[in-house]
């Protein structure tokens, strides 16, 4: 006997458990396919908390990125950003150029933070966890955030994504115990179909 | 031991003074060092140490402000009378500087469009003076800090001066009696 001919039947199984699987996943409203994510129509706000109350809030106005969703399987769906931190605001240009020195983002040497997705998982109709490696300063650290779907058209697609990154483990905790070590995030991400 | 007696200064005025006086300088080494370095982060971290020290010495100069005042005074040295009109002078305006700086610092501080909490050796809390935030006083609070400190390292050197000239020149007791406590055995009724 020869192992060739099981081929044909793994894959038929494959594809009947696949098949299943897609069924069972159906109804996620996103359109299929790969969008690029702009700062139009996007947002990557953040905020870091400090002792007392209050604390510094702040957006990046530059990023590029792409998104690629596989409604019928979601989990196959990818993300990948660029966000250039330089174009930090916080509305003060004195905390600005401070979060662009070597304390924090040193944009004279790292032009972008980068987050590359490694697993997306579905958690509700609308809703999933996005797991990746976030990379800043040279070091690359695996990070999760939740998104929700917001809008879908035919051409267009957004989704509201929050999580919270720690600063230490990119060299960039200065500052710390007075500001969070934990930075959260808060996107609005808008793809444009390719 | 511990009091001031008409000859010569107590153990408790003679530990603030000294512990006064190396933060003092510290604190100046460290002021002028964190506005000129040029690693932000290190800067920064500098900067919250010297606003700690800054509270540390305003609470240290309040409890000397405070044992200056009840306690006595030892005698002035004997000295032609200007002189002793300028060593008065001289340790007003050392005592008068020493209660502003601090307080120079927290303004500062407190009207600094950066908001920086005042977390004085992340353990204290410290609230801003209620002032108003702008950039304008930020420079005007800041001026003051600064010429007061310098004002103060002028003090510091003519105040030194003083003291090593009683010491070496006059070869008088005005330095020995700031080391070594009053003795209370043989001093007369006060």
């Amino acid at each position: 006997m020869r192992a060739v001919p099981a081929f044909p039947v793994l894959a038929v199984l494959a594809m009947g458990i696949s098949a299943v699987a897609a069924h069972a996943q159906q109804g996620f409203p996103g359109g299929a396919g790969s969008y690029a994510i702009s700062s139009r129509g996007s947002q990557i706000a953040f905020a870091v908390p400090q002792v007392g109350g209050g604390g510094i809030a702040g957006r990046f106005s530059s990023f590029e990125g792409e998104m690629t969703i596989d409604p019928s399987n979601v989990a196959s769906s990818r993300v990948t950003i660029s966000i250039f931190p330089a174009s930090v605001t916080t509305g003060k240009t004195r905390v600005d150029n401070f979060l662009r020195s070597n304390a924090v983002f040193d944009t004279a040497h790292e032009r972008e933070i980068r987050f590359v997705s490694t697993r997306v998982l579905r958690t509700g109709e609308r809703t999933a966890l996005i797991e990746g490696n976030l990379t800043a300063r040279g070091r690359t650290v695996p990070e999760s955030f939740t998104a929700e779907l917001m809008n879908s058209s035919g051409r267009a697609i957004s989704f509201h994504v929050v999580g919270d990154v720690y600063r230490s483990p990119f060299g960039m905790d200065v500052g710390r115990p007075i500001y969070s070590n934990k930075v959260n995030f808060d996107m609005t991400l808008s793809g444009v179909r390719r | 031991m511990m009091r001031n007696s008409s000859d010569g200064y107590g153990l408790v005025a003679i530990v603030l003074h000294w512990t006064i006086a190396l933060l003092f300088l510290a604190q100046i080494a460290l002021g002028l060092a964190m506005v000129r370095i040029g690693d932000q982060r290190l800067a920064f971290e500098l900067i919250q140490w010297h606003k700690s020290f800054g509270f540390l010495i305003l609470g240290l100069v309040l409890v000397r402000t405070g044992w200056r005042l009840a306690e006595a005074v030892p005698r002035p040295l004997p000295g032609p009378a200007w002189e002793q009109g300028a060593a008065i002078l001289v340790h007003l305006l050392l005592y008068a500087l020493m209660i502003v700086l601090p307080l120079t610092g927290w303004a500062l501080v407190s009207v600094s469009v950066l908001e920086i909490p005042t977390f004085a050796f992340y353990l204290v809390l410290v609230p801003h003076l209620p002032l108003g935030v702008s950039e304008q006083a930020e420079e005007f609070w800041t001026a003051a800090h600064v010429y007061a400190g310098y004002l103060v390292m002028v003090l510091i050197a003519v105040h030194v001066a003083a003291a090593l000239r009683h010491h070496f020149i006059l070869r008088d007791h005005a330095l020995r009696r700031m080391v070594r406590p009053a003795d209370h055995g043989t001093i007369k009724a006060e």
